[in-house]
């Protein structure tokens, strides 16, 4: 089977009646690694937020479509189900749920009733998904994110990641918080899960992540829009020369959602 | 919908219903004196729950229930209640009026261990349950509901461990509305001597949906000098069943009364859980989960009172609230004159998962003693939208991620609870009123 396909058509979206996006439009293959990438402010996490369906954001314009289904049309859950991950930036802490019935859950909710997936098989992917990652096993009796360092949440959300296998992936900002080594073990975790089966949308401002997970496209974001689409050099050549130079191609003079130039 | 505050029911039928069971004159004389009261008194008048509406008189008084010859026999919802190796263990089954099967080892009867149907032990052991009923505890003229109660009891279990006697099962009793229409005048009478240890667990179950009754419970707990009563309960009446429930708890020197309550009824109620802490260096802990639902209305009161030097009240209970359902937490801690040392603690927290339900908690803190230490902490809030969109962005349905949060919610109250058995019915119960 080939991948699925992301399609984000003249996407606008407004949180509490103010426009964050105005007008986006990306298409994510399987097999591809796409890189969002633009300073802070620029919308790349409103993006991300919205294609999942977060509460906050309402979408005033354009269509999203996953192998051609209205993604629009479907609840989070649904989104979920049809093969879209969204790893967050500031997963929620869930008291009282263990990281470990929590993964259950969502991989059975995933599956046809009757089908569940069986206990030591499931232990056993975890299992080895937690060693991948470097991720104490004590985590996930653990409750869900509760009382995690930064870089305990991020690397249980690539945990979920690897264990659901979606076919399309949004990681927002999944380096920010990380030390060296962490970055390492998230991004060797996020690399093994290439295939034709996957595409995925990393979405930093940091070119680091980028030394260890190299993307298909660049995409670099201001004011809500995707100004600029480029090869991996393009990642470093911002990473040499800033943004600034893009700014001025384009005239911009700040580059923050609501500043148009 | 029935507002008649007055009963149908006089002194010449309580009279005729002492006579046919052949009360003791002690108590026939209660009855009477409670009929009168119960004219009298006032209502309850909890402070933020308007009761005036809910039926407190359409109900049947008086209602049989047969022999349980095989437990194979009791619906699925009474059999989750039982657990495995039933006939093994000390266990009563209430069923209406009657019971329908009791069970204690010969090993507890002969260290004289007391327990069985309260009518029955105010003939075998008259000037035992004489001493404590409704004296020290719970009195008659309480309200109009307690009267009501002495007036028309058609139920209740009278629990003795004598000196020193530990026993280590927990011994249960269920008590089950069969009839849609029963009423329970529910009496449960626990007496711990000194240094005895005992844990008791209870269940209410009914399924009159439709039918509307009248529950009618109260509660004394005596525990003395040095003894350790662990009391839970799980409360699970339906629909139509109007609960008024008052718990009470004395303790004496040196003595631990651990209460975990399941307040899990799907009709109207207030309940009043209401300890003493009469000796120094006595204990309590309530601990309470609750889960509204449909339109409901429920008023809780936690209430640990302080006297005794050095005593420590200790109140946690957590509620979540689904659809138009309404309830309000109190909690009060009140430290007499002279409890020096005394800490008064209490945590209430309530969860609002619909825009349709209400939820209150009062912490309140009255306090006479300058020694003390005292804290509360209390929270209302609504259910976390960005909580659900995590757990529905993995794949968990709307209703899936609710019954995790409403467990994770309540998980902190129910793992505490020591006693293992009430545990794991309560999350089956919290399990079936989720959906």
């Amino acid at each position: 089977m080939a991948g699925s396909t992301l399609e984000i058509k003249d996407l606008h979206v407004e949180i509490e009646g103010e426009e964050i996006l105005k007008g986006v439009n990306l298409t994510i293959k399987g097999g591809e690694f796409h890189a969002v990438m633009g300073p802070n402010g620029t919308g790349k996490s409103t993006l991300a937020s919205a294609v999942m369906g977060h509460p906050k954001y309402e979408i005033t314009k354009g269509e999203i479509y996953l192998d051609g289904e209205d993604v629009l049309e479907m609840e989070v859950d649904e989104r979920a189900q049809a093969g879209l991950f969204l790893a967050m930036q500031y997963p929620s802490e869930i008291s009282g749920v263990t990281t470990s019935d929590f993964l259950r859950s969502s991989i059975n909710s995933q599956r046809e009733e009757g089908d569940e997936i069986p206990l030591m098989q499931f232990i056993k992917e975890m299992d080895s998904k937690l060693d991948t990652l470097e991720i104490d096993k004590n985590m996930a009796q653990r409750y869900l994110n509760e009382g995690f360092s930064g870089g305990e949440k991020k690397r249980n959300e690539i945990l979920q990641l690897m264990m659901l296998q979606p076919a399309i992936a949004i990681l927002d900002e999944i380096d920010s918080g990380l030390d060296i080594d962490a970055l390492k073990v998230v991004s060797k975790g996020i690399n093994e899960m290439r295939s034709e089966n996957f595409g995925c949308l990393i979405i930093t401002h940091y070119q680091r992540l980028l030394d260890y997970i190299t993307p298909d496209h660049v995409h670099v974001m201001m004011q809500g829009r995707i100004v600029k689409s480029g090869g991996p050099e393009l990642a470093h050549r911002l990473e040499s020369e800033g943004y600034d130079w893009i700014k001025e191609e384009l005239g911009i003079d700040d580059e923050t959602v609501g500043q148009e130039a | 919908m029935a507002v008649d505050t007055q009963l149908p029911y006089d002194k010449e039928y309580v009279a005729n219903y002492s006579g046919k069971r052949n009360e003791p004159d002690w108590f026939k004389d209660i009855r009477q004196k409670a009929v009168d009261l119960a004219d009298d008194l006032p209502m309850p008048n909890p402070e933020k729950t308007r009761i005036k509406n809910w039926n407190f008189t359409d109900f049947e008084h008086d209602v049989s229930g047969a022999d349980i010859k095989s437990f194979d026999e009791l619906p699925e919802k009474i059999r989750v209640l039982l657990g495995d190796h039933v006939e093994e263990r000390n266990l009563i089954v209430v069923r209406n009026n009657n019971i329908a099967y009791a069970k204690l080892s010969d090993e507890l009867k002969e260290k004289g261990v007391i327990f069985e149907d309260i009518f029955t032990a105010m003939h075998e052991h008259g000037d035992l349950v004489q001493k404590y009923f409704m004296q020290d505890g719970v009195s008659v003229d309480e309200n109009k509901l307690t009267a009501r109660h002495a007036a028309l009891m058609n139920s209740g279990i009278f629990l003795y461990v004598p000196k020193n006697v530990e026993i280590e099962e927990p011994i249960q009793v269920i008590f089950w509305q069969e009839d849609d229409h029963a009423a329970l005048f529910n009496h449960v009478l626990l007496v711990a001597d000194q240094h005895s240890q005992v844990t008791y667990v209870e269940n209410y179950v009914s399924n009159n949906d439709e039918t509307e009754t009248v529950a009618n419970i109260v509660s004394e707990v005596f525990a003395l000098d040095g003894a350790k009563v662990s009391y839970g309960a799980v409360d699970n009446f339906a629909q139509g069943t109007t609960s008024y429930v008052n718990r009470r708890g004395h303790v004496e020197r040196d003595a631990t009364l651990e209460w975990a309550l399941g307040q899990m009824n799907d009709g109207h109620t207030l309940s009043e859980n209401v300890t003493n802490l009469v000796g120094d260096n006595s204990l309590s802990h309530a601990k309470a989960v609750s889960v509204g639902r449909g339109n409901q209305k429920q008023d809780f009161t936690a209430n640990i009172r302080h006297w005794g030097q050095a005593s420590e009240g200790y109140i946690l209970q957590h509620g979540v609230m689904k659809d138009n359902s309404a309830s309000i937490f109190n909690g009060i801690g009140k430290v007499e004159n002279g409890a020096t040392k005394a800490n008064a603690e209490q945590e209430s927290r309530v969860l609002m998962l619909s825009e349709g339900s209400r939820g209150d908690a009062n912490p309140i803190l009255l306090i006479d003693e300058d020694d003390v230490t005292a804290g509360h902490a209390a929270s209302v809030g609504r259910v976390d939208p960005i909580q659900l969109f995590y757990l529905m962005s993995r794949g968990i349905s709307q209703q899936e991620a609710e019954r995790l949060v409403i467990h994770g919610f309540l998980a902190p109250v129910v793992r505490e609870i020591p006693i293992e058995t009430v545990q794991s019915q309560l999350r089956e119960v919290i399990e079936g009123k989720v959906y």
